[in-house]
């Protein structure tokens, strides 16, 4: 597209004396291409040409000599299944699923149950509704690392208040590898929940009010209207919910770095950290694009999904 | 669904709504605590590594001060990345968003789902190949560096939510325009960007969002001291300073005043911004 624009351009600048109309158009049909191809360019160079150069990394040796010769030589399959035999690869990539199911579940589900909340008319409800929004717009790592203040194991506000209340008191939030990864759940859950809340209340702005006027003079109970008709009418919004929830949860870095830098033994490693810690910290890029790569199918198997349930919702 | 029933009688249904407010503040209760806590704690610095006070007894500003001498750099490197972001996002993306909405390019399918695709593209894969491309280019630890790929950040998010505005610019307000003799540069910029006032700063808002919200790309693209946002700042202060939670809650409380500041100013932006980039 970029070549054909500037060899185009060169030749554009003829006098036009008697302009004739297929020439004119041509020349429209640039100036209309000069507003789309800036974009057009910055994507391919900032998510197309990252996405290719990072499958032929995946089969490059890189050390941390590399920086200083620039020499990375291909080594074939060997980061393949250098990375793919190491045990860590298989927990990360399980922690990965855990982690993302479980976020989307819970900041899913208090999302919907918050948002049918506020749909009930009362005082203040704007309010409250914009001002829920701020754990969703503080960096997350900054919201990081004020969980880890809170979930400290001897001097955080969590444990205090459950030994108060005499449950415990003492658990180990993020240092036992056996809680941890919950931990990170519970807090990612915490920041997703905004963002469920405000599109599914926006789905259940939508929803036609005759037809809850219809179910009440049926005489369908608070339950069962919810199941009849609110689900079934907010079908597309959760359909786009879930997947963009998806595609943000299975990537995130900065909340883990921030909770537990993948800690205790890699009880919170997921297929994001791990391509961080083997591309920054090892300096094996060759190993985090692997890894990379990995993640990327993953998402496109769940975009593919998701464009096959938008076409049908579409109809 | 209770606002749905057919008002009964009316003090009734005046007593449950009060109930709803009151629930609906102890929601919110819970959810804002942690940000509560963070400022409680930043309000008691000499507290240290012990438990702290539900209220802080006295209002303590050391641990601001402390955060602001020691942060405060990173704050700005912070605004001044983010504004410039802002700035590339804006000038690349309204253009775009025009173009796509109105001149019925071929290829003008293709662009718009490509856009969408970019948003499972996982950010660490995006720096781990930028990293080396930037080594490449000298563009490790530089302003423009990292004010390139957080623009990166919101530029998808604003082709879409300026193009589903722009769609619905009248066409014959652009065409009068042009019967005026406005080319297409001049139509867009006296015609279109005006109309579109709120559609920009939705976008704008959120590219400044994100941009500051950056971790990633300040962890990865940076290899000195020389550019380092706040985010960057405080996840490296926890890692100096693990007795002084005083002083980190501060940066902490600093960093997120601008989400708060936005939130209060421009909340039907917010809400916009949040509800548009979700219908794609």
């Amino acid at each position: 597209m970029t070549t054909s624009t500037v060899t185009a351009a060169a030749k554009a600048p003829g006098k036009a004396a008697a302009p004739d109309p297929a020439r004119l158009r041509r020349r429209r049909r640039l100036a209309q291409w000069g507003f789309v191809a800036p974009a057009v360019v910055f994507m391919l160079l900032f998510f197309g040409y990252p996405l290719v150069r990072n499958v032929v990394m995946s089969f490059q040796h890189y050390t941390p000599k590399t920086f200083f010769t620039s020499e990375a030589p291909f080594n074939g399959t060997d980061n393949w299944s250098a990375v793919l035999q190491d045990a860590l690869f298989g927990k990360a990539l399980w922690h990965t699923l855990v982690f993302t199911a479980g976020s989307l579940l819970g900041q899913f589900c208090i999302g919907l149950a918050l948002a049918v909340f506020f749909s009930r008319r009362f005082p203040l409800n704007g309010v409250l509704r914009s001002l829920i929004l701020l754990p969703w717009l503080v960096p997350m790592v900054v919201s990081g690392i004020v969980w880890r203040r809170i979930l400290d194991q001897d001097t955080g506000v969590l444990n205090t208040f459950l030994g108060v209340i005499g449950l415990g008191g003492d658990t180990p939030w993020l240092t036992s590898p056996d809680v941890a990864l919950l931990s990170v759940i519970l807090v990612n859950i915490w920041i997703g929940i905004p963002f469920n809340m405000v599109i599914l209340y926006g789905g259940l702005q939508e929803i036609p009010r005759e037809l809850y006027e219809a179910a009440s003079l049926d005489g369908a109970s608070a339950w069962r209207t919810f199941r009849s008709v609110t689900l079934p009418m907010l079908r597309p919004v959760i359909t786009v919910v879930l997947v963009l929830g998806f595609m943000s949860t299975v990537k995130i870095l900065d909340l883990i770095l921030a909770l537990t830098d993948g800690g205790p033994a890699d009880a919170t490693q997921t297929l994001g950290t791990l391509t961080y810690q083997n591309s920054f910290v090892q300096l094996d890029f060759g190993a985090g694009a692997v890894v990379g790569n990995v993640l990327i199918l993953i998402s496109a198997a769940f975009a593919v999904f998701y464009l096959r349930a938008n076409r049908t919702d579409g109809k | 669904m209770a606002a749905h029933t057919p008002a009964p009688a009316a003090p009734r249904a005046r007593g449950r709504r009060l109930g709803s407010t009151v629930a609906g503040l102890l929601v919110l209760g819970v959810m804002l605590f942690p940000l509560y806590w963070m400022l409680n704690t930043a309000l008691q610095p000499e507290s240290g590594l012990l438990q702290v006070d539900p209220v802080p007894g006295s209002l303590d500003l050391s641990g601001f001060s402390k955060a602001v001498s020691d942060q405060g750099g990173h704050l700005l490197t912070s605004l001044v990345v983010s504004l410039g972001a802002v700035a590339i996002c804006l000038a690349v993306s309204a253009p775009a968003a025009y173009g796509l909405a109105r001149f019925g390019l071929r290829g003008t399918r293709t662009i718009v789902f490509g856009t969408l695709i970019t948003q499972m593209v996982p950010g660490i894969v995006i720096a781990n190949a930028l990293y080396n491309s930037y080594v490449d280019l000298g563009l490790v630890n530089s302003y423009f560096g990292l004010m390139l790929a957080d623009a990166s950040l919101g530029i998808p998010f604003s082709i879409v939510l300026m193009r589903a505005f722009m769609v619905s610019v009248p066409g014959e307000v652009v065409e009068a325009a042009q019967i005026d003799g406005a080319g297409p540069v001049r139509t867009f910029v006296r015609v279109v960007l005006p109309m579109s006032r709120n559609a920009l700063i939705t976008s704008g808002l959120f590219a400044f969002l994100f941009s500051w919200s950056d971790f990633m790309f300040a962890l990865t693209l940076n290899t000195t001291d020389d550019v380092k946002p706040i985010t960057l700042g405080i996840y490296q202060y926890i890692g100096a300073h693990v007795g002084d939670w005083g002083s980190v809650m501060a940066a902490s409380v600093l960093s997120a005043v601008p989400a708060a500041i936005l939130l209060v100013l421009a909340q039907k932006y917010i809400a916009a911004g949040i509800t548009g980039g979700s219908v794609k």
